[in-house]
């Protein structure tokens, strides 16, 4: 890529995948790479570290208004990873919409199906053991109501689990009894996230770092940077719906259409920054190399299963037919009103010439 | 403060830094070098990531025996993790003065144990016998307490002898001396020479099966599933290029801190042996000294008694018991470790600090 180049004004619109990293993270970084003592030294300058990290995980459960437990791994697949292993309750169910890190781990943990537009069945929730349930689904967008979820499994003697990847530090934190995150989707560095333990007794005990759940020399300014992110705040969220608005209408408009634009039970169920966008006679993967040349990036499905050609889980479980046709649009903190109607004309002239072709 | 913890972390290279910055890019990014996106991403943004990843991976992979891969983890303790539950071992044999990262994950794995007995001198046998069925061998290259250097080739021909794999942590040698040759598993991780915290390796050789054991995307092969840290990677990268440079030169300033220091502690005993071992490691005991007041002491010395993880603990370390010292000797030892940005007139400072304190407590 040539910066400064006229002709190349590149647009990110794949926030989903990973998101630039704020300013005031960086910054943040910067003072935990100066303090590079191991937290777990006893001696003045690893005990600077312990503080600075501390004062990490505070600041993270005041941003979140998180009452729980914080322990600090190296994103939300270890974070899932490491609750399905250490919970005292065995993972009984997870949602057939579920992230991969989750699904790999199911074993003969039951799978719960969606309707059409994405969401659980709340009377087939609630069962006992661990529940898993992603917040906001990571391809569509479409938000579990985890709290009325919550209270279902808590009423039948289980326990939620809510993979919040996708929503933490956008959306308030939904009532859940454990909860992964990630920094690396609200604008925090990449390698740093956590699991959210409302009660250490929901775990089994361990004795290492992190209250024994999770070995290995903390990652401060990795800490640091998640701790400032979240301190960034989500005042832009508003702005998001209004973009995310415009770019649903432009669609439909250009012959479209928005996959779980509604659901049979309730309307705007979807977070903001993310939309899944079918261009009917076009493929996901021809879409996107056309988008690719004009600098937009976009994604099929989520950035992992990329180029895999794997038909999307998610879009099967919701019995869409035209999975091959979606590409994902994630939009972000400082995605701007004239990257949405740029993107929004580029799908309008390529969906126009596939209808002329 | 001078910094005598090498072996619990280590100053982070300018270089490092350097090398990560322009892959924390923000919103500003104008599509220059550098950027934020996610490696696995296909678009233009997303490669220009991953070309950054496989640079970083040849880098590390050249300090790395020929003919295996590099998988990134997040350290060293996910990597050791991953090798052993990986392989579903069910007989393993382990020297007893391995990292907790390899002795608590062998106890959790339900695998049988074989503990390898290291002599007064901290150095395994390399004719030990390996016993019958034993599908892998887990001995470090160098030991992170009190230095000793293992013979990793040795055992690694024994544990093939025997029908076994070896697994080398290699996390203490790594980028300072010359990587375990005949090892099939080698772990090692960034912020012990001068790199990143969050980011380690598992070298695999080729034509070695391991399982996942943390799923997700399918990154790295489908081997370990988890977005990578472009920054995390080229910080790694660049430490290891810069090790594989120095490390002649980085040897030889050791070997002088090596010097001063024990020439200026020749009224402390050395723990583990004066030969086979790296010499930016000095453990050192005095008998009857109380080391949580030479800590309280010397506050601008930054050194340690045993293993970061296991400070605080009160836990008595247990690689000193397998030298065979006792309780009390194990408790009047302390761990001064040094490197690249330590100098001789630290070393000396440090040393005058500690004698002094250790006097006035009269040992």
């Amino acid at each position: 890529m040539t910066a400064n180049s006229p002709l190349f004004d590149p647009i990110y619109l794949d926030h989903a995948a990973t998101t630039p990293l704020l300013p005031a993270a960086r910054e943040a970084m910067g003072v935990g790479f100066d303090v590079w003592a191991n937290p777990s030294s006893p001696h003045g300058a690893g005990r600077a570290a312990r503080a600075a990290l501390e004062d990490a995980r505070a600041r993270v459960k005041a941003a979140l208004g998180w009452q729980g437990e914080v322990i600090f791994t190296s994103g939300a697949s270890e974070a899932l990873a490491l609750v399905i292993g250490c919970s005292i309750k065995p993972l009984s169910a997870v949602s057939a919409v579920e992230h991969e890190a989750v699904l790999r781990l199911s074993g003969d943990a039951v799978r719960l199906s969606c309707d059409s537009g994405g969401l659980l069945n709340e009377a087939e929730v609630a069962r006992p053991g661990l529940v898993a349930v992603q917040h906001a689904n990571n391809e569509t967008g479409v938000i579990q109501p985890i709290s009325e979820l919550a209270a279902a499994v808590r009423g039948a003697g289980g326990v939620l689990l809510a993979d919040c990847a996708q929503t933490a530090g956008k959306l308030a934190l939904p009532d859940a009894d454990l909860i992964a995150i990630s920094a690396h989707k609200f604008g925090g560095p990449i390698g740093i996230g956590a699991l959210l333990v409302r009660d250490w007794g929901l775990l089994q005990p361990g004795g290492g770092q992190e209250r024994g759940y999770r070995g290995g020399t903390e990652n401060l300014p990795g800490a640091l940077g998640m701790a400032a992110a979240l301190e960034a705040g989500r005042d832009w969220m508003a702005g998001a719906q209004h973009l995310r608005g415009k770019l649903d209408a432009a669609i439909v408009a250009g012959g479209g259409e928005v996959v779980a634009a509604t659901s049979p039970r309730v309307s705007g169920h979807r977070i903001a920054t993310i939309a899944a966008y079918s261009m009917p006679g076009m493929t996901a993967t021809a879409q996107l190399i056309r988008f690719d040349g004009m600098g937009i990036a976009v994604s099929a499905g989520s950035a992992c299963s990329s180029g895999s050609l794997k038909t999307s889980h998610v879009l099967q479980a919701m019995g869409y037919a035209g999975a091959g046709e979606v590409i994902r649009v994630s939009i972000g903190r400082e995605t701007t009103e004239r990257e949405v109607d740029r993107f929004a004309a580029a799908w309008t002239t390529l969906a126009q010439g596939r209808a002329a072709a | 403060m001078i910094y005598l913890d090498y072996q619990a972390t280590t100053p982070l290279a300018p270089e490092a830094r350097e090398a990560m910055l322009p892959w924390l890019a923000g919103p500003d990014w104008n599509g220059g070098p550098g950027g934020f996106a996610n490696p696995h991403s296909p678009h233009r943004a997303g490669r220009a990531a991953a070309a950054a990843v496989e640079v970083a991976r040849d880098q590390v992979a050249s300090l790395m025996p020929v003919g295996g891969r590099v998988i990134f983890t997040s350290g060293a303790t996910e990597a050791l993790n991953f090798a052993i539950l990986g392989r579903k071992t069910r007989q393993i044999a382990v020297s007893n003065i391995e990292h907790a990262a390899v002795l608590d994950t062998v106890k959790g794995s339900g695998a049988t144990v074989q503990p390898l007995a290291v002599g007064p001198d901290g150095v395994l046998d390399p004719a030990i016998r390996i016993a019958p069925g034993t599908d892998m061998v887990a001995v470090m290259q160098v030991n992170n307490e009190i230095g000793t250097i293992q013979p990793v080739d040795a055992l690694a021909h024994a544990a093939h002898a025997a029908g076994a794999l070896f697994l080398c942590d290699a996390v203490q040698g790594f980028g300072r001396i010359a990587a375990p040759a005949e090892a099939d598993m080698i772990a090692v991780s960034a912020h012990k020479i001068h790199g990143p915290k969050g980011i380690g390796a598992l070298w695999l050789r080729d034509g070695i099966e391991l399982s996942p054991v943390m799923f997700g995307g399918g990154q790295e092969g489908g081997l370990r599933s988890g977005t990578l840290s472009p920054a995390l990677c080229a910080g790694f990268g660049a430490v290891a290029a810069l090790a594989s440079e120095r490390m002649e030169q980085d040897s030889a300033h050791v070997a002088l801190l090596w010097a001063k220091a024990r020439a200026n502690t020749v009224l402390w005993q050395l723990n583990g042996s004066a030969d086979a071992r790296w010499l930016g490691n000095l453990n050192l005991r005095r008998d009857g000294l109380d080391v949580a007041r030479l800590m309280s002491d010397c506050r601008t010395v930054a050194f340690s008694a045993g293993s970061a993880c296991a400070s605080g603990s009160g836990r008595p370390s247990h690689v000193l018991a397998a030298l065979g010292l006792d309780p009390a000797a194990i408790k009047s030892s302390v761990r001064l470790g040094f490197g690249r940005y330590t100098t001789l007139r630290e070393i000396e400072d440090a040393c005058v600090l500690l004698n002094a304190a250790a006097a006035a407590q009269g040992v």
